[in-house]
């Protein structure tokens, strides 16, 4: 019996260890299309044509790619494979709308297809049908006849996708040929990353040797900006992805930190937080370097988002009175507004739709163990909701082009990774697995 | 039987316990004191370590201090030091550092062992290689309050010790590097450390010294001195650092 209460004492100190400090959050669930019915889809394994070896291999990433795409959609109820008849209809007079419609699956649209590897060409056929009006005309489609590889295959997979999102997300286009920018430390110093939006082909794309960050794509997907650090301080730089290195950028070399570059929507300009003056304050300056001129005056100002929305206002983080808070502005520095209260409010971006997303610790300070979370706002209101909660700090969101995905940077245990949700926070999921990877950027297309 | 099943499985349980409250540094014995003091006065406590404890002649080596309830603290060939610190020394031989730390409880020492190893077979300049000692003994760095710049108390008095070497050797130039503690955004940071670094610059030039003497550099939390997640190390890592601008 005493044996029994030693165990229970041990275990109850064992939990006691282990829980988290826990802090009071309000949990707000909003978010898009909520009330609407989302549309139920199905996606068939695509048939294999032929016997070519490498057919199988490359319908293998196809259907997996496809699948994914459509999953991390966000407009989909999905039909999990488990669900799903187990038929391999490769045209649509090989389908059987019934098995489809009926439960479990209940499908109101399916995709499906047939692939075929022969002698190095890949050819894919793929329809969206509506399963629930027989004898309706495909919604969808598509033919493609590319070099067989297992990138093609998953590129046309994510081309594929993004039809169909296009098709029914009411015509906004999908995300799965868009890539992400970021920094990892895996080559032993700070460099600037790309991979495609799924974290996959991750790889390099500056080799410099020392520290550079903050990567901006600019809207027509040729050069990134950046900020790195050199003998005379931070300056930002510019590599084009033409030319495969730097070019100049005059206006980002002058003395002082030179940090955060933005790029406007139409691509002509760039802002970015240079202390050339002293204090660190909000410089624009056209895409080529020059017309520089400084746009705010009360120091400690940095990380500038354009909002893509209108083109003519800024987000950014001033600690001009303390803690760093979201303000936001007019392009040429005036109506400068305050948007959060309190807390530790950071890293803004703006969405094609002209929310604001940004990294706030609404409970920040000594002996207040708020988390460093995500948040979204809608600037007219200033009503925002929490993304994140109560994992790890979350930090430098930015926006996909389609406005319905976040990625972000988490840190857990001080190792950081990337990770993307939808808007609302749901739908998480790692991209980045091996060293530390930071700061993402969404490319623009 | 039973009984002893019990023993074992509290034995168990105490050792378990044990494990888990691992992560609390376990109490240090207190200094015995021999007379007892009044219940105020608390017996100075003082820390040195040196990194690396081997090196090659030329080589830097970083010491690092902590100490507590201590009014004078010094380390002899520095001089007096603040209570906490950090300096970049090279040792030219093989050197013990000794720390001794008073206060109205008494006093502590602390010593580190530098082991220096035979000098490349490459002179350097002697002169040159005694300004750099000169610089690096005589320009303290100073430290920082949390997510703030202003110029504390204690280091507004080793900023005019700095003044005054600056002052003494105009032909120095110098970079003040702004250092973060690794909390917070990596971009804000940067906006931190320079403002950190333009303070201590607004400090020397206030004292007299060129402002063309003086760069400022911040390095935000990427060039972080200590790496461990507590105050101490966060304490050790807010701070402005003094290098010759060559």
């Amino acid at each position: 019996m005493k044996a029994i209460w030693v165990l229970l004492l041990f275990l109850l100190s064992l939990a006691y260890f282990q829980t988290p400090q826990l802090t009071a959050q309000d949990w707000v669930v909003t978010g898009t299309n909520l009330g609407n019915q989302r549309i139920r889809l199905a996606a068939a394994d695509f048939k294999a044509v032929g016997s070519d070896p490498q057919t199988p291999v490359l319908k293998n990433v196809f259907d997996t790619t496809l699948f994914t795409d459509l999953s991390s959609a966000g407009i989909f109820d999905m039909v999990s494979k488990s669900l799903a008849p187990q038929t391999t209809p490769g045209s649509p007079q090989q389908m059987t709308p019934a098995q489809w419609t009926a439960p479990p699956a209940s499908a109101g649209m399916l995709a499906l297809g047939a692939l075929s590897a022969d002698n190095g060409r890949l050819a894919v056929y793929g329809w969206l049908m509506d399963v629930t009006t027989a004898g309706s005309p495909p919604v969808l489609t598509r033919q493609y006849n590319e070099q067989a590889s297992e990138d093609m295959a998953r590129t046309l997979a994510h081309r594929f996708a993004d039809e169909i999102i296009a098709r029914l997300g009411g015509g906004v286009n999908g995300i799965c040929e868009t890539r992400i920018y970021f920094v990892s430390n895996r080559t032993g110093s700070k460099e600037i990353w790309v991979m495609d939006y799924d974290g996959a082909n991750q790889h390099a794309v500056t080799h410099l040797g020392t520290v550079s960050m903050s990567p901006r794509i600019s809207p027509d997907g040729s050069r990134i900006a950046f900020s790195s650090l050199g003998n005379e301080g931070w300056a930002i730089r510019m590599f084009s992805l033409d030319l495969g290195r730097t070019v100049g950028f005059p206006a980002g070399t002058a003395g002082g930190s030179n940090l955060s570059p933005a790029w406007s929507a139409d691509g002509e300009k760039m802002a970015f937080s240079s202390a050339r003056s002293g204090h660190p304050e909000i410089w624009v300056a056209d895409a080529g370097g020059g017309k520089l001129h400084q746009i705010t005056t009360f120091g400690s100002d940095v990380s500038p988002a354009w909002n893509p929305r209108t083109g003519a206002q800024l987000a950014f983080v001033s600690g001009r009175t303390g803690e760093p808070q979201i303000y936001v502005m007019d392009q040429d520095g005036a109506s400068v507004q305050r948007m959060t209260d309190s807390g530790y409010a950071i890293s803004p971006s703006w969405s094609s739709s002209g929310l604001l997303a940004f990294s706030w610790n609404r409970k920040y300070g000594p002996g207040d163990p708020g988390g460093q979370d995500i948040y979204v706002m809608d600037i007219a209101s200033k009503r925002w909701l929490q993304a994140t909660h109560e994992a790890g700090n979350n930090d430098f969101p930015s926006w996909s082009p389609d406005g319905r995905h976040i990625v972000f940077q988490r840190e857990i245990n001080h190792r950081t990774q990337i990770w993307t949700m939808l808007g609302d926070g749901t739908e998480q999921h790692q991209l980045t697995f091996s060293g530390d990877n930071s700061m993402p950027n969404w490319s623009w297309k | 039987m039973k009984l002893r099943i019990a023993l074992l499985t509290a034995a168990l349980a105490l050792v378990a316990l044990t494990a888990v409250s691992g992560c609390n540094k376990k109490p240090k014995p207190l200094p015995s004191a021999e007379t007892a003091p009044g219940p105020t006065v608390f017996v100075p406590t003082a820390q040195l370590t040196a990194t690396p404890t081997v090196i090659s002649a030329g080589d830097q080596v970083q010491l690092s201090w902590k100490t507590t309830n201590a009014a004078t603290i010094s380390i002899d060939g520095i001089g007096d030091v603040p209570s906490v610190g950090v300096k970049t020394m090279t040792p030219a031989a093989s050197t013990t550092y000794h720390l001794v730390a008073r206060g109205d409880g008494g006093s502590a020492d602390a010593s580190a062992r530098v082991t220096v190893n035979e000098p490349p077979a490459i002179e350097t300049p002697s002169t040159q290689m005694s300004q750099e000692d000169e610089f690096k003994a005589r320009m303290q760095d100073i430290f920082f309050d949390y997510d703030n710049y202003d110029i504390r108390t204690d280091a507004q008095s080793t900023l005019a010790k700095d003044a005054d070497y600056l002052l003494q050797h105009t032909e120095v130039k110098v970079v003040i590097g702004g250092y973060c503690d690794e909390r917070g955004s990596d971009e804000y940071n940067l906006v931190l450390g320079q403002n950190r670094a333009e303070a201590a610059k607004t400090a020397l030039v206030t004292a007299g010294v060129a402002a063309d003497r003086i760069r400022v550099i911040s390095y935000g939390k990427e060039k972080p001195f200590c790496t461990e997640s507590n105050d101490e190390c966060w304490q050790l890592n807010r701070r402005d650092g003094f290098a010759i601008d060559r």
